[in-house]
């Protein structure tokens, strides 16, 4: 038994094990709490202060910063507007696809236009279009900060007397909060229009009329206010997390990669739950 | 008018100052310096003395770990944006020039007028011409500074840093790593400044450089400091420097000179 005991202890799989496993749980999982914590701190003072700068500085330096704004915001926008309406064509051919091979089975084609709703427009289509723009913009932006500030450009604009939070983030974050908002509407709109032409296609008795009223009678206020604000707040908390992690504290350019893929997670994350507390909000109020 | 020879710019009172990646390590201990209006400072030391953390700590851009630090009468570093008027007087050139790589030099140039004067590229395009052309930077203006030489984006930093027009400018080690031609072109352009150029109206500019070889700066610059043993020792002549026996001095003296 002891023996038995002995072989298992010092089989290559379980000494694998055992190094991955923390030395002490309660130690590890401190860490990671205060690190968490750390990390909240950090982002909270930080939306704060660009908060604050944006609402201060609105006119300050507006020849410069205005165009800067614009820029970000087809950064962020116009310029992925081909590959959201690409994706806006796939969207719409998967849930009709889907729906429609199911639904007529339980002869509950006339709920074409709901489904559509409910999984367009109120989870699919900001969710997707944020992971993208996190991907193609936001991924972009910590590279872009991270590297300003390994190379000491946050010092020579600090030296000229220049607010890098007002120059460098407070056009990210506005352009990519509007930027994100007119996708999303865009994919939606695309995805909707792209799904009654996968029903068509596969001859679903449904006539153009018939989709689009079963899509007015689904949709409320509440879900046009509520996509609006969750999409700015995407955009606002997607551009505020990946700015913070290239700015807000001193990097060396081999720790830029590492912020990226923090950045990344903790901008999922953070979308994932204020896609939550949106759910909840959603139930709550309907 | 800028600050007459009595006058005091910059003023430390035993500024201990620390290293701009590390603040908790003082690279150099109870600074006492007053550098007045119409001034040309030259600071040596050897590479890792302190040159650069003295011009960041005097360009307000790391607060001293001890001491007062001011700049005309204000305590620095300013950061608040009511005393930003009082910031703007000094001018600093990084080591290397530091430029916004997003940008071309004539974008960079012209950054600090269209921040602080509110001006669209438009309004600003004559003041950054004049400057692109006294710098001898106009063939380079659309080209961003990862595509000119590390000689011209040194002067790229300077050019950005005059546009304001500051009372006091700091330039750190701006001759290291140039060519001959730019050497010259530097100490020139440094001596009119501090004579008195016309970008200024004719008044004398106020100086601070560093540098680890203090030769070319003889009969340029009017008062001489050194940096060693972590202690800024200030030198009254060129004459007092060259008797000095110091191993540093001789090495700030006679640095790059073949032996043998």
């Amino acid at each position: 038994m002891q023996k038995g005991n002995a072989s298992t202890i010092e089989s290559p799989q379980v000494r694998l094990g055992l190094r991955l496993l923390p030395r002490s749980l309660t130690t590890y999982l401190g860490r990671k709490l205060f690190r968490f914590l750390l990390a909240i701190q950090g982002l909270g003072a930080f939306t704060l202060i660009t908060l604050g700068v944006m609402l201060t500085k609105f006119t300050t330096a507006r020849r410069l910063i205005h165009p800067l704004v614009v820029q970000q915001t087809s950064r962020s926008g116009l310029r992925l507007l081909p590959m959201f309406l690409f994706l806006a064509l796939a969207l719409g051919l998967v849930i009709i696809g889907q729906t429609v091979s199911w639904a007529t089975r339980f002869g509950a084609i006339n709920y074409l236009g709901t489904v559509m709703v409910i999984v367009v427009v109120r989870e699919l289509g900001p969710m997707i279009a944020a992971l993208l723009v996190l991907s193609r913009v936001g991924a972009a932006n910590v590279i872009e900060l991270g590297t300003a500030r390994a190379m000491g450009e946050v010092e020579a604009l600090e030296a000229l007397g220049i607010d890098p939070i007002h120059y460098l983030v407070v056009p990210r974050v506005v352009g990519m909060a509007i930027g994100l908002f007119s996708l999303t509407v865009y994919l939606i709109l695309g995805a909707l229009c792209s799904g009654y032409l996968w029903a068509f296609l596969q001859d679903v008795p449904l006539r153009p009329g018939d989709y689009f009223r079963q899509l007015a009678e689904s949709l409320s206020g509440l879900d046009f206010a509520l996509l609006g604000l969750k999409t700015l707040l995407f955009g606002f908390i997607i551009s505020i997390v990946t700015c913070y992690h290239g700015l807000a504290q001193p990097l060396r350019l081999e720790e830029v990669s590492f912020q990226t893929v923090r950045a990344i997670a903790q901008s999922v994350i953070a979308c994932v739950l204020l896609d939550a507390l949106f759910i909840v909000i959603y139930l709550t109020v309907s | 008018m800028k600050g007459g020879k009595s006058s005091p710019i910059l003023e430390m009172r035993g500024v201990d100052i620390g290293a701009l990646r590390d603040r908790s390590t003082v690279i150099l201990k109870n600074v006492n310096w007053t550098v007045a209006g119409g001034d040309f400072w030259v600071v040596g030391g050897v590479q890792g003395s302190g040159k650069t953390d003295l011009m960041m700590t005097a360009g307000g851009l790391i607060p001293p770990v001890s001491g007062s630090c001011q700049l005309l009468g204000e305590s620095m570093p300013i950061f608040e944006e009511g005393r930003l008027a009082a910031r703007l007087k000094i001018g600093l050139v990084f080591d290397g020039g530091q430029l916004l790589n997003h940008l071309t030099v004539a974008e960079n140039i012209a950054l600090p007028i269209r921040y602080h004067h509110n001006l669209s590229p438009a309004d600003a395009k004559a003041e950054v011409q004049r400057m692109l052309e006294m710098t001898g930077l106009a063939p380079w203006a659309d080209n961003t500074p990862g595509a000119i030489g590390r000689n011209w984006q040194q002067r790229v930093g300077l050019a950005r840093a005059l546009m304001l027009r500051p009372e006091i400018l700091l330039v750190d080690n701006p001759l290291g790593g140039l060519d001959l031609r730019h050497r010259s072109w530097w100490l020139n352009f440094l001596g009119e400044l501090s004579a008195g150029h016309d970008w200024f109206g004719g008044q004398p500019l106020t100086l601070v450089v560093t540098g680890d070889d203090l030769r070319p700066w003889r009969n340029r610059a009017k008062q001489i400091a050194l940096l060693k043993e972590r202690q800024f020792v200030e030198l009254g002549s060129w004459e007092q420097l060259e008797k000095m026996n110091d191993a540093s001095v001789v090495e700030l003296m006679t640095f790059g000179t073949p032996t043998g």
